[in-house]
């Protein structure tokens, strides 16, 4: 009935509330972001109706998914790009691996997928004693911490300037003051060199364009632009549901992704790459290949109900406004994607009757809903959710509960007797309050039961007659 | 080889036989499953981003606003000689020993008044002398007033690592390059590359950053810690 990852949620988000740092060090980042973005989401002449653009956008390419997939597969193979289609994460990991050992690859170095996380490649590269960089900061600063992402945008938003100058000093013998300045250079010294000495670059891709058949990386390092330009062999890992139609798409979903993911008008360096090298061109990979992945991304394509979750761009506002991520952290979903999006997709990416816990980590408040850029309906899917696993699996408790309750409520005589006992029982309540005798635990644990009151409502009526 | 395409693809059909709701219509009691309106095109979109006027004063204006936001260095010059002050100045500053550049119209120029190592790139070069350069020296295709970024690509920029790698990228403009907004730096992608794209085009927005640490902004992270805009008034 209660998988291990809800077990585990529950006690991970539970010690996490109570901590208290990590609620400051969560409050400080998130409150310079939401300032830079209200600025920034001031300046649109129409921010609603750029919301809906996109939605419309990303609604026809996601309801089309096969012709804009063809269309884009098609233009890129057609300038030497090859395409691979993945059903699982275990293809995806075979492919990049089969393709290392052909090409005697020794050192990769990466920037910033998520898709990357999701099909655990980096471990499986790292197991066969290939040198796996991350050159994202934060990506780069969780993996020497050995943890996974807490953020799908901001990966390391848990860690303090301490915390991280501890980790270099430990992992790389650094000695630095905890300057930000200073320890950012210390990864840029450190990461130059593998640029010009990765035998491949393997990146993400933040849109697949149709119509001109390129990718889209949105970043503000230049990791990426470094990570797809000096390495021999490109692989870029792509969801099948990034493409979008047009070229001229991006000009309205990289501005939003950048205002609603980091508050920004624009980031640092948005690049499209429509293929390896090209003739008449001096420098770029010899080799570009694209990974297409499905890992049950088309489950959920089959619920037209929550489909449009798909349209998610991984910019982060949801997460950024959320109160339960906020009080539980990151790393206590136990998911790749985390937050409200992450409680919608990882039911059905990862198994519904596992991950079902995660839809009622919500206080349905519906800012996630309100804050997202291509306007998924973000908290309704999380009571969908509900319902299906509901149907799908009974709970018998559940269903003899709710079957007295309604008896109970529904015959006036019975509901008054439950109030006279109630009363009676109620002063007692307290000496097992919490434990294990206690019914209403999960409540009582670290909350009050409102008093019955000494006259009912029923009663009050009657002695004003 | 191309994996599982087949069976992705008929997943994808399966699946896509049950419509869905129109996008942004979060009320289910009438469920319309085709959207109304006409599709998004590149043109409206202007109606809904900020704002930018026609007027190539105001633009100016907004641009140099954006520039300082985003702490890239700018110069507007009045005649050649005067830009040609402009980067021997930074030469001296900067004590550049050597640079990295391409063939250009405007490149050419340039180099002959730069008495220093040049390492051209446009017929291959060697990634290592590119790192020992002080300074990548590019053309562009485009200066967008609305965001402040530069739009260049591999054709207009001299490849893709020669405006990343070093660790200052200067950029030579003419004011005629500078276009309003992301729609019109699009439609000029369009107009002038339709059907033979570059393989890389980027729009570069100030020097590199980083919030990763605190959410503290770094400049440096891993591309040029410096952008600096020479644009000569034509």
């Amino acid at each position: 009935m209660n998988s291990t990852f809800s077990k585990d949620f529950k006690k991970n988000s539970g010690r996490m509330s109570q901590d208290l740092t990590h609620r400051a060090v969560i409050k400080k980042a998130l409150g310079a972001y939401e300032i830079k973005r209200d600025e920034n989401r001031s300046k649109y002449l129409n921010w609603q109706e750029a919301r809906q653009a996109a939605s419309e956008i990303k609604w026809e390419a996601v309801n089309h998914l096969d012709r804009y997939l063809l269309e884009m597969t098609k233009n890129l193979e057609a300038r030497g790009t090859k395409v691979f289609w993945a059903s699982n994460a275990e293809e995806a990991r075979q492919y990049v691996i089969s393709l290392a050992v052909e090409k005697k690859v020794k050192s990769i170095i990466k920037s910033k997928t998520m898709t990357s996380e999701e099909i655990h490649l980096n471990g499986a590269l790292e197991k066969l004693g290939y040198d796996v960089v991350e050159s994202d900061l934060g990506e780069y600063i969780v993996q020497l911490n050995e943890e996974p992402p807490y953020h799908l945008v901001f990966p390391a938003m848990h860690l303090t300037r301490g915390q991280i100058k501890e980790i270099f000093k430990r992992k790389l013998g650094s000695d630095t003051s905890d300057l930000p300045e200073e320890l950012t250079m210390v990864a840029r010294n450190i990461m130059r060199q593998k640029y010009l000495t990765a035998d491949m670059g393997i990146s993400g891709a933040n849109f697949g364009v149709a119509e001109t058949g390129m990718i889209s990386i949105t970043e503000n390092e230049g990791n990426a632009r470094l990570t797809t330009s000096f390495p021999k062999i490109h692989v870029a890992l792509m969801g099948i549901e990034k493409v979008i139609p047009k070229l001229g798409d991006l000009a309205i979903l990289l501005p939003l992704l950048a205002t609603a993911g980091g508050g920004q008008q624009i980031t640092c360096y948005n690049t499209m790459i429509g293929g390896p090298r090209q003739p008449g061109e001096c420098d770029g990979p010899e080799e570009f290949h694209l990974v297409l992945i499905d890992n049950r991304r088309t489950e959920l394509l089959a619920d037209a109900e929550q489909r449009d979750a798909l349209h998610c761009i991984r910019c982060g506002a949801c997460l950024n406004v959320c109160p339960i991520f906020k009080n539980s952290g990151g790393h206590s979903y136990g998911t790749t994607y985390q937050g409200p999006i992450g409680s919608v997709i990882t039911p059905h990416l990862r198994g519904l009757q596992d991950w079902k816990h995660l839809s009622s980590a919500s206080s349905l408040c519906g800012s996630c809903t309100e804050v997202c850029p291509v306007k998924i309906d973000i908290h309704h899917h999380l009571l969908h959710n509900r319902r299906n696993a509901v149907t799908q699996m009974p709970v018998w408790w559940e269903r003899i509960a709710f079957k007295g309750f309604s008896i109970a409520t529904a015959n006036p005589a019975l509901f008054q007797l439950g109030i006279k006992i109630g009363r009676v029982f109620q002063p007692l309540h307290f000496l097992i309050k919490g434990t294990l005798l206690d019914p209403v635990r999960a409540w009582t644990q670290t909350r009050d039961l409102p008093e019955i009151p000494a006259k009912s409502f029923r009663q009050q009526w009657k002695s004003r007659q | 080889m191309n994996g599982s395409k087949d069976q992705i693809l008929a997943r994808i059909r399966e699946a896509l036989r049950s419509p869905a709701p129109v996008p942004g219509n979060h009320d289910y009691s009438h469920l319309e499953m085709t959207p109304s309106r006409p599709k998004p095109e590149l043109e409206s979109f202007r109606q809904w981003l900020p704002p930018v006027e026609s007027n190539s004063e105001n633009q100016w204006d907004l641009l140099t606003k954006s520039f300082h936001a985003l702490k890239t260095d700018f110069g507007l010059l009045e005649s050649k000689a005067r830009l040609i002050d402009f980067i021997q100045e930074l030469q001296r500053a900067e004590q550049w020993k050597r640079v990295g550049i391409h063939h250009g119209a405007m490149t050419d120029e340039i180099a002959s008044y730069l008495e220093i190592e040049k390492l051209w790139v446009d017929e291959g070069y060697d990634p290592q002398a590119m790192e020992q350069c002080d300074v990548g020296i590019s053309e562009c295709d485009a200066i967008v007033a609305q965001t402040g970024s530069i739009l260049i690509t591999a054709k207009s920029a001299g490849g893709r690592g020669l405006s990343v790698l070093p660790p200052h990228h200067l950029v030579l403009a003419r004011t005629s390059q500078i276009v309003a907004d992301l729609p019109s730096a699009y439609e000029l992608l369009y107009k002038r590359y339709g059907g033979n794209f570059p393989s890389m085009i980027s729009f570069i927005t100030g020097p590199s950053r980083t919030g990763d640490i605190e959410r503290i902004v770094v400049l440096g992270a891993h591309g040029p810690k410096k952008l600096t805009v020479a644009i000569l008034k034509d």
